[in-house]
C-alpha cells in the first residue's frame, strides 16, 4: 500500500516534466522569432532586442532550458513582460477567485448530479431517467458562455435577483459572496454536473443488475439501504474517476466563465495575458492549472482504495 | 392471423423499404433527430447566400444596433452589420473548423495509436508523451499555441488538432491491445498472414466504429473550443464572421442588446448538440453492449 503510494506519486514526475517540456518548448515551436511575435505589430527593433533578451532568447537553447527549469524547481516562473513583476506573485493574487469558484462548483455539481444518476438509474426507462439524460446531453452541448448570458438574462436582467457580474471575496459578507457565485457556479458546473451524472447512472446500472442487489431486495432491505449502501459504495470508483477527469472540462470552463461575470481570477489574468501576448504568465498558469489537475487525479487513484477495500496494491 | 410468405412476397418494394426506414428511425432516433438536424445546418452553411443574406461585413453606421424586425430578422450588431447573415455565415467557420479537426485529429490518432499499439518500445515513451499532454486542459493548449501564431482559421484547426490528437492515440491503442490478443488475431498470426495484412484486414477495420463515434464527440468539442478562442479573442480573425465572434462583439452591449449573444449562441448550442445526438446514437447503434449502459 505505502509503497504504492510511493510508487503512484514517482510516476507524475515524467508527467509534469512533459507539461514542463511542452510549456517550455512552446515558445520555440511556434514558425518565426518568438520575440517579434510577442512585441506585437507595433514594435520597434529596440522593444524586441529588449524581449529578446528579457526571455533569455539569445542564449544556447540548453541553457534556456536549464535556466528555465532551475527557476522553476525554486518556485520561479519568469517575470511578466507586461507589467515586470514575478509570475508567480501574479498567479497568487489570483488564486483565491478561481479556487472558490472551482470548490464551489465542484461540491454543487457532484451534490446535484450523484444523486441524479442514481435515481435515473434505479429508475430506468421512466420519465426521470429520461429528463436526467436529456440534462446530461444538453450539459455536453450548451457552450458554457453561452449558459453563462442566458443565466445572466434571467436572473440578473429580467428578475433583477442577482448581480451581473464581479466577485466578492466572503470577508465582504455572505449574501454578497453567494449573490455572485450563484450564476458562475451555475453556468460553469452544467457540463461537469452532466458528465458525472451519466456517469453514476451508468456505473449504479451496471451495479444494479448484480445478484447481491437482488438478495439484498429479498431479504427485505428498504430500497434506500440498497441504494446507497449497497450499491452507489460499489459504483463509486468510476464516479470518482470522472469527477477527477472531469476537472480539465472545469480548468478550460473557469477561463470563459471569469471573462463573462468578470472574476479576477485566473482565468481572467488568461485572457489578459492572450490579448498582450505575455507569454511568460501564459506559460505560468498552463503549468499552475497541470499540476493541479495531475495532483487532484493523483488524489482520486489514492482515494481508490478507501472507496474499494477490495483494490490493494 | 397468420400470413403465408407468398403474401409476404407481394409486398410492393417501396413498401418493404419505407417501413425499414420507420424501423430505423424507431431503433435510433437520435441518430435521425441528429443527423437532420446537422444537415440543415451543413445546406445553411454551404447555401449561406442563397438564403436572403446580404454582405456579412457590410457596415451600416446609420443602422446600428436595430432590434430583430422584418428587415433585420435578428437585429443588426453596433456596426449596423446584419446579424441574420453574419450568424448563417458563422455555420461555415464552425463546421470547417469541426470536422477539420474530427477528419486531422483521427488520422493522426489512429496512425501514432496503431504504432504504439504494436511496437513496446515506441509504446513507452509516445504514451509518456501523450499523458503529459492530456493533463494540460486542451483549451489552454489551444490558447497557447494561438497566442503564438497570426489568427486564422488554420492556426485554429491546428491548435485545436494539436490538443485532441492524445485522446484519440489512446482510443486507438487500446483498441489495438485488446484486439493483438483476440484468438482470430492469433489464428490470422499462425496461419502465416502477415503483419501488414493483419494490420489492414484484421485491426483497421474494428477500430473504425470508435473513431467514429470518438470522431463526432471531437467535432463537437472543437466547435465548442473555436467558438471559445475566437470569444476570447485567440481564434478565428475578426473579418471573418464566425459564432465565436458575433458573441464576442456582443459581449459588452450584452444588456442593452442582448440578441447580438442570442442568436450566434442559439446556433451554435443546436449544432453542437446535434453532433453529440448523432454520436451517441452511433454509438447505440455500432456497439450494443456499451448502448445497454450509457
Amino acid at each position: 500500500m505505502f509503497a504504492y503510494i510511493i510508487r503512484r506519486i514517482l510516476a507524475t514526475i515524467p508527467v509534469m516534466a512533459v507539461v514542463a517540456l511542452f510549456v517550455f518548448s512552446l515558445l520555440h515551436l511556434s514558425p518565426g522569432d518568438p520575440a517579434v511575435i510577442i512585441a506585437g505589430d507595433t514594435a520597434t527593433l529596440d522593444d524586441i532586442v529588449r524581449i529578446r533578451q528579457k526571455l533569455g532568447l539569445d542564449q544556447p537553447l540548453y541553457v534556456q532550458f536549464a535556466t528555465w527549469v532551475w527557476g522553476l524547481l525554486h518556485g520561479d516562473l519568469g517575470i511578466s513582460i507586461f507589467t515586470n513583476l514575478p509570475v508567480s506573485k501574479l498567479i497568487a493574487q489570483r488564486v483565491e477567485p478561481t479556487l472558490t469558484l472551482t470548490i464551489s462548483t465542484l461540491l454543487v455539481s457532484v451534490l446535484a448530479a450523484v444523486p441524479m444518476g442514481v435515481v435515473a438509474a434505479w429508475k430506468a426507462g421512466s420519465w426521470i431517467d429520461r429528463v436526467v439524460m436529456v440534462f446530461a446531453v444538453l450539459g455536453f452541448s450548451v457552450p458554457v458562455f453561452v449558459l453563462a448570458y442566458l443565466l445572466i438574462y434571467v436572473f440578473a436582467i429580467s428578475a433583477d435577483l442577482l448581480p451581473v457580474q464581479g466577485f466578492v471575496t466572503i470577508g465582504g459578507g455572505l449574501w454578497p459572496f453567494l449573490s455572485h457565485l450563484v450564476m458562475p457556479t451555475l453556468a460553469l458546473g452544467m457540463v461537469f454536473a452532466a458528465l458525472i451524472a451519466r456517469m453514476t447512472r451508468a456505473s449504479m446500472l451496471d451495479v444494479l443488475a448484480q445478484d447481491y442487489i437482488r438478495t439484498a431486495q429479498a431479504k427485505g432491505l428498504a430500497n434506500d439501504k440498497v441504494l446507497i449502501g449497497h450499491a452507489l459504495k460499489n459504483a463509486a470508483v468510476p464516479i470518482a474517476t470522472i469527477i477527477g477527469i472531469g476537472v480539465a472540462a472545469l480548468i478550460s470552463g473557469v477561463v470563459v466563465t471569469e471573462t463573462v461575470f468578470a472574476i479576477p481570477g485566473l482565468g481572467r489574468l488568461t485572457v489578459d495575458a492572450i490579448l498582450r501576448r505575455d507569454y511568460p504568465i501564459i506559460q505560468g498558469i498552463i503549468l499552475v492549472f497541470s499540476a493541479a489537475y495531475v495532483l487532484i487525479n493523483l488524489l482520486v487513484d489514492l482515494s481508490y482504495t478507501l472507496l474499494d477495500p477490495r483494490i490493494r496494491y | 392471423m397468420t400470413v403465408a410468405p407468398a403474401d409476404l412476397a407481394l409486398l410492393d418494394a417501396g413498401s418493404v423499404r419505407r417501413s425499414g426506414l420507420r424501423n430505423y428511425i424507431r431503433r435510433h432516433p437520435t441518430i435521425v433527430v441528429g443527423g437532420v438536424l446537422l444537415g440543415v445546418m451543413v445546406l445553411m452553411a454551404i447555401f449561406a447566400p442563397y438564403l436572403g443574406t446580404v454582405d456579412p461585413q457590410a457596415l451600416s453606421p446609420i443602422r446600428r444596433l436595430r432590434w430583430p424586425s422584418a428587415q433585420y430578422w435578428f437585429g443588426t450588431d453596433m456596426l449596423g452589420r446584419d446579424i441574420y447573415s453574419r450568424t448563417v455565415y458563422g455555420a461555415r467557420v464552425s463546421l470547417t473548423v469541426g470536422i477539420s479537426v474530427a477528419v486531422l485529429a483521427s488520422g493522426f490518432g489512429l496512425a501514432i495509436g496503431l504504432v504504439t499499439g504494436f511496437s513496446r518500445w515506441t509504446d513507452a515513451i509516445v504514451m509518456r508523451v501523450m499523458d503529459g499532454l492530456m493533463s494540460i486542459p486542451s483549451i489552454l493548449i489551444a490558447i497557447a499555441l494561438m497566442a503564438l501564431t497570426r489568427a486564422s482559421i488554420e492556426n485554429v484547426i491546428f491548435a485545436i488538432t494539436v490538443a485532441d490528437v492524445p485522446r484519440v492515440t489512446r482510443l486507438v491503442r487500446g483498441v489495438v491491445l485488446t484486439l493483438r490478443e483476440l484468438p482470430f488475431v492469433e489464428a490470422a498470426h499462425a496461419s502465416g498472414t502477415g503483419f501488414i495484412r493483419i494490420l489492414w484486414r484484421h485491426i483497421l477495420p474494428n477500430t473504425v466504429p470508435p473513431l467514429l463515434v470518438q470522431g463526432t464527440f471531437v467535432a463537437a468539442g472543437a466547435m465548442i473550443v473555436e467558438a471559445i478562442l475566437s470569444f476570447l479573442g485567440a481564434g478565428t480573425p475578426p473579418n471573418i464572421p464566425s459564432w465565436g465572434n458575433i458573441m464576442a462583439e456582443g459581449r459588452s452591449l450584452f444588456q442593452v442588446a442582448y440578441y447580438i449573444v442570442l442568436f450566434p449562441g442559439l446556433f451554435l448550442s443546436i449544432t453542437v448538440l446535434a453532433i453529440n445526438l448523432l454520436g451517441d446514437g452511433l454509438r447505440d447503434a455500432l456497439d450494443p453492449r456499451l448502448a445497454r449502459r450509457m
